[in-house]
């Protein structure tokens, strides 16, 4: 039943993206198109194959990039989160600044900070920056808005902070931080691309933004083209990893969740 | 207010509020020249058209809000775990299955869940909800859920419990099914009960005094006090000649209090 259910879903996206691909495909053989122009798609996929000792290292070290920075602004932002709940002066001082550098293209902001650091940790401050925000804001908000009936219940019970923050106001906000996380993962992404390309790092640790680059100097359209295919495969996989998170965590008590169970 | 003043003319009295009033920081004047007394194993309702402060007593008894003037007193009520409170929505813990979230007033004064469960297995037992210990509250239904809310309030054994149109949101029919079953519980517990309901029939079912209420400034007008012995109630009162005579009775109040109000 399940099985069925998610088929029935899938199809149509799938059908849609192989008709797409079919007619690229065509297109470049009939018209005869040449493959510095536009790669076909079969010419695209052998090169994945053909190049994946370049790849698929570059694949690791974005994966572990955006990875890295996702784990930190989940642990930076939660962490600041909690603080604004606790304190209205805290929130008000910091707020603002986190604002700042949330409103400030990161695309700006990568260049000064590779000025500063070494290519990899300027990458990864970058991906950090942009997860960073979604996360503390929407965490904040789910923090904020807990259940002012549970609160008073946990009032009559004479709870501690502690409790309160533990058994209330951090399980009430999870739907808001997991919304925030999904956001953030994605941005990581594009941050690490952003802050790659800004930096155009050479060497062992060059991920595949680099590699996009690299492909582009030497005219090898078809490298960039299968490059830029792993980067969007990786966002789908990151998304899709986090969105099932979520719904795993969520699917017994939450709204938005609830078309996917049973 | 930490020091209880007990009345000694009048034991029964679990909380006393004398001349009390309320004004919100708003301005509204919530309350004005309150006085009240809940005895001991009473159904005390309050009965009143929206807006007139019923919410805000019960707020003062729990002793999750203070007054503005006038002494409310308790009578060791406040300790911990002596008084339990059903908000008007269920207000459960969405993420908690049933067993967590009837747990939680034990959970926070320390108790480990092997031995709450016991207690828990009774009020389950109680409003008859022991099938459903690992169900999650979005998968039962709005009277089921308002079952658990009452077992949470009982699981610690409260003294008082403290109940705002607990079943307002219901329909009739459950309604007057979970009516019957407080009446149920109430007598066999002993728990001392404030109601707060804006319906007439279901105030004059459930309590032995009623005290009906009319708003700006908020006010007692008028109390009633039920004289049917608790044997005779049960489904059959509402039936009764006494029962409509009770209900016109606190109808009539309700009117004269505000007039033109619809309660
Ligand atoms: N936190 C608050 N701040 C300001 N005003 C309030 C607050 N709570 C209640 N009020 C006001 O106090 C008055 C009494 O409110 P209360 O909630 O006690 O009424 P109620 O009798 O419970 O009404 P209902 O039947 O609609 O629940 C109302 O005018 C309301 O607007
Ligand atoms: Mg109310």
């Amino acid at each position: 039943m399940a099985l069925l259910a998610l088929v029935r879903r899938l199809a149509p996206p799938a059908l849609v993206f192989t008709a797409l691909l079919g007619t690229w495909e065509a297109f470049v053989r009939l018209a005869e198109v040449p493959s510095f122009v536009l790669p076909a798609p079969s010419l695209v996929a052998a090169t994945l194959v053909a190049d994946r000792a370049t790849l698929l290292p570059a694949l690791l070290v974005t994966l572990k990039i955006t990875g890295f920075a996702l784990a930190a602004a989940v642990v930076g932002g939660v962490g600041l989160a909690i603080l604004f709940s606790r304190s209205r002066w805290i929130e008000r001082s910091v707020l603002p600044l986190a604002i700042v550098l949330q409103v400030t293209p990161i695309v700006a902001i990568a260049p000064l900070l590779l000025v500063y650091l070494d290519p990899s940790t300027a990458v990864l401050v970058c991906a950090f920056l942009v997860a960073f925000f979604p996360i503390l804001s929407n965490t904040a908000l789910g923090l904020a808005s807990t259940d002012r009936n549970l609160l008073d219940l946990f009032r009559l019970y004479g709870a501690s902070r502690l409790q309160t923050l533990r058994l209330l106001r951090l399980p009430g906000a999870l739907p808001h931080f997991l919304g925030g996380v999904r956001i953030g993962g994605g941005l990581a992404l594009i941050g690490a691309i952003a802050a790659e390309l800004a930096a155009g790092a050479a060497g062992k640790g060059a991920g595949l933004a680099f590699r996009i680059v690299e492909a582009g100097y030497r005219l090898n359209i078809p490298r960039m083209f299968a490059a830029l295919a792993l980067i969007s495969l990786l966002g789908i996989a990151i998304f899709s990893a986090l969105a099932l998170l979520s719904n795993r965590v969520l699917r017994r008590w939450h709204d938005s969740a609830l078309d996917q169970d049973k | 207010m930490g020091l209880a003043m007990l009345d000694t003319t009048r034991p029964r009295a679990l909380v006393t509020l004398h001349d009390v009033g309320k004004v919100y920081a708003t301005g509204t004047v919530a309350l004005a020249n309150i006085d009240l007394e809940v005895r001991s194993g009473e159904i005390l309702t309050l009965l009143g058209p929206s807006g007139c402060g019923k919410s805000t007593i019960l707020r003062l008894v729990a002793g999750l809000d203070t007054p503005t003037s006038g002494v409310l007193s308790r009578n060791h009520a406040n300790v911990r775990g002596t008084v339990g409170f059903v908000f008007q929505d269920p207000t459960l813990m969405p993420w908690a299955d049933v067993f967590d979230n009837i747990y939680l007033p034990l959970r926070l004064q320390g108790q480990s869940r092997n031995k709450a469960a016991p207690a828990i297995a009774d009020v389950l037992e109680r409003v008859g909800l022991a099938r459903f210990v690992k169900a999650f509250p979005r998968e039962l239904s709005g009277g089921m859920r308002m079952r658990v809310s009452i077992a949470r309030a009982l699981v610690s054994r409260p003294r008082l419990l403290l109940m705002d149109e607990p079943f307002a949101a219901l329909d009739e029919i459950t309604r007057f099914r979970l009516d019957d079953d407080l009446v149920a519980l109430q007598a066999e517990l002993g728990t001392t009960i404030v109601f707060v309901t804006h319906s007439v029939f279901e105030s004059v079912y459930l309590s032995s005094r009623i005290h009906v209420m009319a708003a700006h400034p908020g006010r007692i007008t008028a109390e009633i006090e039920i004289d049917t012995p608790s044997i005779r109630r049960g489904r059959e009162f509402r039936t009764t000649p006494a029962y409509l005579h009770y209900c016109r009775q606190a109808s009539d109040a309700l009117q004269r209090a505000a007039p033109g109000e619809d309660a």
